[in-house]
């Protein structure tokens, strides 16, 4: 885990992926995240109606196996649809953050990391040895 | 499990007792700091917890205020302004960098945003119409990614410490439940062992101290038997405290 970070450090600076809808991906393009490199590949996907789970798992599994890239911001909706893939990702870098969209209001309970900080509150005064 | 099975498999000497000892001091003293380590980790994580649950509501109020500037921006400059915007992607301007922070011994990444100083195709986005509630939008977005990031930080420190607390937790109880036990029912088995030598070593003395003892005494007994024959051959009134010493002989002989 150790060289995991040591490699975020020695990269310097990464970039921020985003996995959402039209209008989410457009503000943060227009907030400054959005990077094309030189092969014309983007850090970022549009998901509607038409695409695809596969092309969303793919985008997903490059993401997350990029180099470059610190944090995936992934609409909930979005992660919802490809849950089985983000519950059994482990790595802490990238971390995988879920947001919020516009047309999906956001649900605190189906958020994976939000339900293990939960899961530990609830547990933490008769669990804290059994996370053992 | 069994009390055999609990044990180091050593030669019972006390060599290997101060061995073992200085093991088991080691694995206390170990016991002892990683169990500190734990707490502190835990402490570290407990902080982490409330700040995570924070920030991800934090996060939802935030994200709602910039996809409401969108939808101004949207409408003051027109639905097609995506497309400049998808049009104008070039290299990324907000970036992050990771640096480390220690917590007894875990290092936990930690994420910054930085902006790449450098003007933007965007900036002229919206110059029509709407350009003041684009930059709005923008800055919205902005500082939406700011709280992002952050949060990215502290869910990466919670998945590291969490995995670091783990593993610290199940070393503390491997050292406490397995490791010392066995140290210890080692140091048992040795001073048993010990003592168990001791004893047959003390049986073994006494009884090579009783045989030279006997030896002693039947080569006083035959001394004095030579010296009573010597003495019965220059005078035989002697003859009846003769028999009389013999007959102790004998005695001594039996027992």
């Amino acid at each position: 885990m150790a060289s995991v970070a040591a490699q975020a450090t020695s990269r310097g600076s990464s970039l921020i992926a985003v996995i959402a809808d039209e209008d989410t991906v457009t503000g943060f393009l227009l907030a400054g995240v959005g990077n094309v490199d030189l092969r014309r590949k983007t850090n970022y996907l549009v998901v509607d109606a038409k695409t695809t789970v596969k092309a969303i798992e793919d985008a997903f599994k490059e993401f997350t196996t990029r180099e470059d890239i610190a944090i995936i911001l992934i609409s909930q909706y979005v992660a919802n649809m490809i849950r089985f893939m983000i519950d059994s990702y482990k790595n802490p870098i990238p971390s995988i953050l879920e947001i919020p969209s516009k047309d999906h209001p956001y649900d605190p309970s189906q958020d994976s990391i939000l339900s293990r900080v939960k899961h530990m509150f609830s547990s933490d005064p008769t669990g804290s040895t059994d996370r053992v | 499990m069994s009390g055999s099975g609990q044990r180091l498999n050593v030669v019972p000497t006390i060599t290997t007792m101060g061995v073992v000892k200085a093991r088991l001091v080691g694995a206390t003293k170990g016991h002892q700091l990683l169990k500190k380590k734990s707490d502190a980790l835990t402490m570290q994580f407990r902080q982490i917890l409330k700040k995570i649950v924070q920030a991800k509501e934090e996060m939802g109020e935030i994200m709602k205020a910039s996809a409401f500037a969108l939808t101004e921006a949207k409408y003051t400059a027109g639905d097609n302004i995506k497309y400049i915007v998808f049009e104008n992607v070039d290299t990324a301007i907000i970036k992050v960098r990771a640096r480390q922070e220690n917590v007894a011994g875990v290092k936990l990444p930690k994420f910054e945003h930085f902006s790449e100083a450098g003007e933007t195709k965007n900036d002229l986005t919206g110059l029509a119409r709407g350009g003041q509630q684009i930059q709005l939008c923008k800055s919205a977005f902005v500082k939406a990614v700011e709280i992002l990031v952050e949060l990215a930080s502290l869910q990466t420190s919670f998945l590291t410490l969490d995995e670091a607390i783990k593993t610290t937790n199940r070393r503390v109880n491997a050292l406490e439940n397995v490791v010392k036990p066995r140290l210890e029912n080692t140091i048992q088995y040795i001073k048993g062992e010990l003592d168990e030598l001791e004893r047959e070593e003390f049986f073994r003395l006494k009884k090579v101290q009783a045989y030279k003892k006997k030896e002693v005494e039947k080569q006083i007994a035959k001394n004095k038997l030579l010296l009573e024959e010597e003495s019965r051959k220059d005078a035989g009134h002697k003859v009846d405290q003769d028999g009389i010493i013999g007959e102790q002989e004998d005695e001594d002989i039996l027992f």
